[in-house]
């Protein structure tokens, strides 16, 4: 199979992922679509890495999903105080830091 | 014989330290020592002008340098002493006046408590005055200017503790200022022009310079000359300063510290003989002041206030002789001395009489005092016999030259000049002797004096009680000597000097000569000279000796009124200098607070504005942030794209 479909599946996904930042509210569903966007960039490293035959990418694509397991558990916890606080987790609510 | 010189500063310089310095324990002999050494300055000047009489007229100048006061590359200050014809007339007249005064002092102020500091103020006055004569450059003479000025600040305050005197202190400081600033001013075009200071240099290049460069630094000299010397427009100070002890006025605003103007003027003949326009405002400056001081001495009842009238008068005849150039120069100087003789005479008799009179100082309430006063009216009377010109005298002999002088310099100028001091000899003669009359003859005005808690009283002599009339006496016999040398002078120092031309002779080599020819004779302007006299003392005898003098001085002319305000100085000088300065300072006001506070403020306003209008996009919604990050990220992609597509 053409290695470039998996580009055009990266792209999908990543946008996909970016217009669910920018348009929902749930804390929850805004950190799946960042761990998407996360996921889409991995694969185009990896894919990157077979069409270029070496293995930076894939090496990278481990480094972002370290970080990107640390950042969920950062996250996460930020998340779920936050609920236990104002019992929503709408990212709206959440707007106070302003002048 | 050239060290000496630097002993005749050095001598009253000391007597100040001493005097200031040496605090309480000095109280009871601080009068003596600072007399002594007035009297030693007086020594080695009479050595010094004896050792140049001994000489041929051409090496009589000495010359002694301390030390390099500013040795900078190209501007070469030095401390030194010039002591020429000139300046020796200088160092005689004010060492020897100097002792005079420091005597008749130790007699008049012998009640001050601050009796001390007033000799260590006027020790301080002779050193500054002398170094301001013997300088031998402008920059030096600047410092003994300034000098001079300090002393007499400090003396018209003396008694500071009267608001009046701290107030005429200070304006006479104030208005000499303007007049520094002209002396400042001058010296800093010379050093432009000529890169020196030094007299010798600085007058014999004169002729490679262009004439409006020596008009500029003329014109400054003569604003300095007006404000030192009282002339117009600086002379609103001097009356005021009469508000300072008696013996002050007569040494320093009568016989030496008013006349340093003229003796700048005359030192800087060349620049002015080079400059005619300069010379013919230094004419007209004197002219005028000689009328200005001498309607001015008409009217006032203040038998000081009249006197600074006339010594600004006498002064301004100085002035005017010395802007006639070569022909008047001698005369000026001449004049000056005479002038130092008979005012400081006229003012010591004058101080007392307030004396004697519980510090009454209104002639209106003396009177009949002739017979009370023998010695000070013999010798007032000598001194008003010499201001006046009776022929004989000091005065005759020194005014009548300058008037044929000024009648000699030719042409319309020639008979304007000559007319108005013709005129201003006429009224010298009235208010002298109105002044004369007022004081010594008719009936006896004498009132009670005033209670001594309502009025607080001037000078420090004041003995009398509350309520009695006075009981006028003769002064004890350190004031009478010195009132007695100085009527000597007042009678014969003119007509030594005029014997066989001897003064004009000792000073041409320094001011240089020649002979003035007026255009109607010698003779004739003599004869108008004695015409105007009389005419002055028999207006006066009509107007003040027939008649009683009123006590209550009567509402007067407009003339008389405007006079009795100085001729409305102070008036002019407020509503011209100080309202003019208000409006200045608030129109500026007004421009910094619109123009410069207005650009800054704007500046700052339109800041905060856009701010506000920036703040607007940090909302606090972390997806708003989000889709910048976006735009930001998409728009720099597609730069690079872009870039690299170019």
């Amino acid at each position: 199979m053409n290695p470039v479909n998996y580009l055009y599946l990266a792209a999908l996904l990543f946008t996909i992922g970016a217009a669910g930042v920018l348009i929902r509210r749930n804390a929850i569903v805004l950190f799946m679509c960042v761990e998407l966007m996360l996921n889409a960039c991995n694969l185009a490293f990896v894919t990157f890495s077979r069409m270029h035959g070496n293995l930076d990418g894939q090496i990278i694509a481990f480094f972002t999903m370290v970080v990107a397991a640390a950042e969920v558990v950062v996250g996460l916890a930020i998340i779920v105080s936050l609920f236990r606080t104002r019992h929503s987790a709408s990212v709206d609510d959440a707007s106070l830091m302003k002048l | 014989m050239e060290n000496l010189i630097a002993l005749l500063v050095a001598a009253p310089l000391l007597g100040a330290a001493v005097l200031l310095c040496g605090g309480r324990r000095l109280d009871k002999t601080g009068h003596w020592l600072g007399t002594l050494l007035a009297a030693v300055s007086f020594g080695i000047g009479a050595v010094l002008f004896a050792d140049m009489l001994g000489k041929g007229a051409e090496d009589r100048a000495l010359h002694q340098k301390l030390f390099s006061w500013i040795p900078v590359e190209g501007f070469q200050a030095d401390v030194a002493f010039q002591l020429d014809q000139l300046s020796m007339t200088f160092v005689l007249l004010i060492s020897g006046v100097g002792t005079l005064i420091h005597l008749y002092s130790v007699g008049y102020m012998e009640h001050d408590e601050r009796r001390r500091r007033f000799f260590g103020y006027l020790n301080l006055f002779l050193a500054a005055m002398l170094l301001l004569v013997l300088a031998d450059n402008y920059l030096l003479l600047y410092v003994g200017w300034e000098g001079v000025g300090l002393a007499s600040y400090l003396l018209i305050g003396f008694w500071q503790h009267k608001p009046s005197a701290a107030t005429a202190a200070k304006k006479a400081f104030l208005v000499n200022r303007v007049g520094d600033m002209g002396l400042s001013i001058a010296i800093m075009l010379m050093f432009t022009t000529f890169g020196t200071f030094a007299f010798g240099p600085v007058l014999s290049s004169v002729g490679e310079t262009s004439e409006g460069t020596l008009t500029a630094i003329g014109l400054m000299l003569l604003l300095a000359a007006c404000g030192k010397s009282a002339q117009v427009p600086l002379q609103s100070w001097l009356g005021d300063a009469m508000e300072g002890p008696t013996p002050v006025s007569a040494l320093i605003h009568a016989a030496t510290m008013v006349t340093a103007g003229v003796y700048l003027i005359v030192r800087s003949g060349a620049i002015f003989n080079a400059s005619p326009d300069a010379q013919l405002v230094v004419a007209i400056v004197g002219a005028v002041t000689l009328l200005f001081g001498a309607i001015v001495g008409c009217a006032k009842d203040d038998i000081k206030k009249a006197l600074a009238g006339s010594t600004m008068s006498q002064i301004g005849y100085m002035v005017l002789a010395a802007g006639l150039g070569p022909i008047g120069y001698a005369f000026a100087i001449m004049h000056l001395v005479t002038h130092g003789f008979f005012k400081a005479g006229l003012f010591l008799g004058a101080g007392s009489v307030m004396h004697a009179m519980n510090d009454e100082v209104d002639m209106r309430k003396y009177g009949g005092l002739r017979r009370y006063m023998p010695v000070t009216f013999a010798t007032f009377g000598l001194g008003y016999l010499a201001i006046i010109g009776f022929p004989g005298l000091s005065g005759f002999w020194s005014k009548d030259k300058i008037i044929e002088a000024a009648f000699a310099k030719g042409g319309t100028e020639g008979w304007i000049l000559g007319g108005v001091a013709l005129l201003g000899a006429a009224i010298t003669a009235f208010y002298m002797t109105r002044v004369m009359l007022m004081t010594f003859f008719g009936e006896k005005r004498w009132q009670p004096a005033p209670d001594a808690d309502t009025a607080p009283s001037a000078e420090p002599a004041a003995e009398h009680r509350a309520g009695e009339l006075p009981h006028p006496h003769e002064s004890p016999k350190t004031m009478t000597i010195p009132m007695i040398v100085l009527a000597f002078g007042s009678v014969f120092a003119g007509g030594l000097f005029s014997l066989n031309e001897s003064f004009v002779k000792w000073l041409e080599p320094v001011t240089s000569f020649e002979h003035g020819h007026p255009p109607i004779g010698a003779a004739a302007v003599t004869g108008a000279t004695v015409v105007a006299l009389i005419a002055g003392v028999g207006i006066a005898y009509a107007m003040y000796g027939r008649r009683p003098v009123p006590v209550v001085a009567p509402r007067g002319s407009v003339l008389t009124r405007a006079a009795r305000r100085d001729l409305l100085q102070d008036d002019f000088n407020h509503v011209v200098l100080v309202r003019g300065g208000e409006h200045l300072t608030r129109s500026l006001v007004y421009v910094d607070h619109s123009l410069v506070d207005g650009v800054v403020n704007g500046t700052a306003a339109s800041v905060g504005g856009l701010s506000g209008r920036l703040r607007k996009l940090q909302n606090g919604y972390a997806r708003s942030y989000a889709v910048s990050m976006f735009g930001g990220t998409a728009v720099l992609i597609a730069a690079t794209l872009l870039m690299r597509g170019v």
